[in-house]
């Protein structure tokens, strides 16, 4: 049996590792050191980690409800395309399918539109 | 273009799931669309409806034998009665979790987001009615539990376990009262669960390299007939029977089973311990008895050693809880160690004794939790078990009522407990594993005790302030309760009924 085939994944292995090496050592070096408040800080997007209020608080969950919703519609997409790619090939069956598989996808829609999760405030 | 064949399926085979699919589909319209003061009456009908639908068509497909969907599910006779079964016990468990009279709302939490110990918690948990979200997720649960028993391949089986595990976690999270308890119960099952599923979807990896598919029909003839090195095979079953092993509550997998039983809001528990029950033990015969049949002899010893620990360990532990729902969840553990040694039978006997069994234990464990709903006191349900001293004389119908149920459990003549255990022990030595029928029977004698010790506590001792009152059922519990004690008694009395049932579905089809 011949290790050629993988010769190349190993030396990807060896460029990506020298290549994180290199960022990580020459960072420190070259970079400027102008150190403030933001800097310090934690990398988040979103909601601010700390301080937590007492008790754990309240926290908005629009932005998770949009990105759920979302993911919603891009898996429909996802089906969507292959579907329509071979659409004369799948037939009948495949047209019912699809509209049962968007039946399914507007029920969650719905429930999301009627129980507010559209709404911003 | 070349035209695709559409997969041939077998629609009047498949219809239970899709009846129970379709409703809850149906039920998320209900929770957009209908208005909030309708919506529970509205829900349950339609969850009942569903379930009784979904009963009567398996009912209609009781000699169906057949494999549908290019072989992805097998609609045989285990199928068909295990669905049946779970489609019966979770009838049950519907009209637990519907029950309203005992606290005013329900079981449920009215709004699951609201932060626990707030202002707008302590409001809600005056009055407002819990969530009716609840019945469509059980009937996704269930639906679910049809699809796993029926799954004739390991990726079919590995969504049909996703589809009932997410709604059983969501439903975990969801009691009324001590809400912080409930949630860590839903956040343990769910993170433990999915670790789960992970091994399980290993095994599937490995149990492919070794096959080449994923189909029960062909790992069995690859094991049979390929001479290559079978690690791949033994070590992609070992992940497989992980997966399995932990919906089951098998030690060493049993450690989210008590704070699980213990958190999650009582109906739940019930539908948990009985359905998920049957459902996993039904996954676990059908990839033992079908894919791997030919490797008995490797597996068995294992697997025997697995039920021997989950047996003791489960009736040991039993031995010393303080509160009746982990007590119950420790002897749902130890159940789960002797219908292991019904599937370790092998053969028409295990497979017909492991079914009864799961039936069996079903209806008198449902009945037990119906009647832990009953007993309560100002904070809700009373758990712990002095606070049950004394309370024959205060109630004595709904403590005889549960002194029957702990008999049963505890393997007494003329009741289903005796019969069931009976019939996996003696199937186990028709199958020559003699051994397991006596770790069995050890393990049934210390897990009499604590049985026993809650009924010498209800009677024999005298009912205290502390002692709480018996909740009057409404007509839900009392038709859960009434159903569950009469089919322990009747399965006790008359067992031929159902063991002609199960000795005639024991066969599956590849």
């Amino acid at each position: 049996m011949s290790f050629s085939p993988y010769v190349p994944i190993v030396a990807l292995f060896v460029l990506g590792a020298l290549f994180a090496l290199f960022s990580v050592s020459i960072a420190p070096i070259v970079g400027p050191k102008r150190y403030n408040r933001a800097k310090l800080d934690a990398y988040e997007c979103g909601i601010e980690p700390t301080p937590q209020p007492v008790g754990g608080g309240r926290f908005p969950v629009k932005f998770y409800l949009t990105a759920m919703l979302f993911i919603v519609f891009d898996i429909e997409t996802i089906f969507l395309y292959p579907w329509a790619v071979s659409f004369d090939a799948l037939g009948l069956f495949g047209l019912v399918e699809m509209v049962l598989f968007i039946g399914t996808v507007f029920i969650a829609y719905a429930y999301v539109w009627r129980r507010g999760g559209l709404n911003w405030d | 273009m070349e035209d695709l064949k559409a997969p041939s399926i077998d629609y009047a085979a498949v219809a239970p799931i899709l009846i129970l699919f379709g409703a809850a589909c149906l039920g998320v319209v209900v929770e957009a669309f209908v208005p909030r003061r309708a919506r529970h009456a509205v829900q349950l009908t339609l969850a009942l409806l569903a379930t009784l639908a979904g009963l009567v068509v398996v009912i209609t497909q009781a000699s169906t034998r057949v494999t549908t969907a290019v072989g992805a599910l097998a609609i045989d006779g285990p199928a068909v009665f295990l669905q049946g079964a779970i489609l019966v016990l979770a009838l049950v468990s519907l009209l637990l979790m519907g029950e309203r009279k005992l606290e005013p709302g329900g079981a449920f939490v009215p709004q699951a987001a609201i932060t626990v110990g707030s202002e707008a918690d302590e409001r809600q948990a005056a009055r407002a009615p819990g969530l009716t979200e609840v019945y469509p997720i059980s009937l996704f649960a269930i639906a679910g539990m049809l699809l796993f028993v029926a799954a004739n391949d390991l990726l079919t089986m590995f969504i049909a376990l996703e589809v009932f595990s997410l709604p059983l976690y969501l439903l975990c999270a969801l009691a009324r009262r001590r809400r912080l308890l409930s949630q860590e119960a839903a956040l343990k099952y769910f993170l433990l669960g999915s670790y789960a599923s992970a091994f399980f979807l290993f095994g599937v990896a490995l149990v492919y390299g070794f096959v080449g598919a994923v189909d029960l029909a062909s790992i069995h003839t690859a094991a049979a007939e390929s001479d290559r090195d079978p690690l791949l095979l033994y070590a992609g079953l070992a992940l497989l029977s992980i997966g399995l092993l932990f919906k089951t509550a098998a030690v060493p997998f049993h450690v989210w089973t008590p704070d699980v039983y213990q958190g999650a809001p009582t109906p739940v528990t019930a539908f948990m311990a009985a359905c998920t029950k049957v459902a996993a033990f039904g996954a676990l015969l059908r990839v033992l008895y079908v894919g791997f049949n030919g490797l008995s002899w490797d597996f068995t010893p294992i697997l025997g050693v697995v039920a021997v620990l989950t047996m003791i360990i489960g009736a040991v532990l039993a031995v010393t809880q303080t509160d009746i729902k982990r007590l119950l969840a420790y002897s749902s553990i130890a159940n789960a160690g002797y219908l292991l040694v019904g599937v370790l039978a092998s053969g028409e006997r295990g497979l017909a004794s492991t079914m009864f069994y799961l039936v069996a234990y079903g209806f008198s464990v449902l009945a037990a939790f119906a009647v832990v709903t009953l007993v309560r006191d100002a904070d809700g349900e009373a758990g712990h078990l002095s606070r049950w001293a004394g309370l024959g004389r205060r109630s004595p119908l709904i403590a005889g009522l549960f002194t029957f149920i702990l008999l049963a459990f505890a393997g007494i003549p003329l009741t289903s407990g005796f019969i069931s255990k009976f019939a996996v022990f003696a199937a186990a030595m028709e199958g020559g594993q003699t051994w397991l029928v006596i770790a069995g029977v050890i393990s049934s004698i210390v897990l009499a005790f604590p049985y026993l010790r809650v009924v010498v506590m209800m009677w024999l001792s005298d009912p205290s302030d502390a002692t709480p009152t018996v909740s009057v059922p409404g007509v839900l519990t009392t038709a859960a309760l009434a159903i569950g004690v009469a089919m322990t008694l009747l399965l006790g009395v008359a067992p031929s009924l159902l063991l002609d049932l199960t000795t005639g579905a024991a066969e599956f089809v590849q």
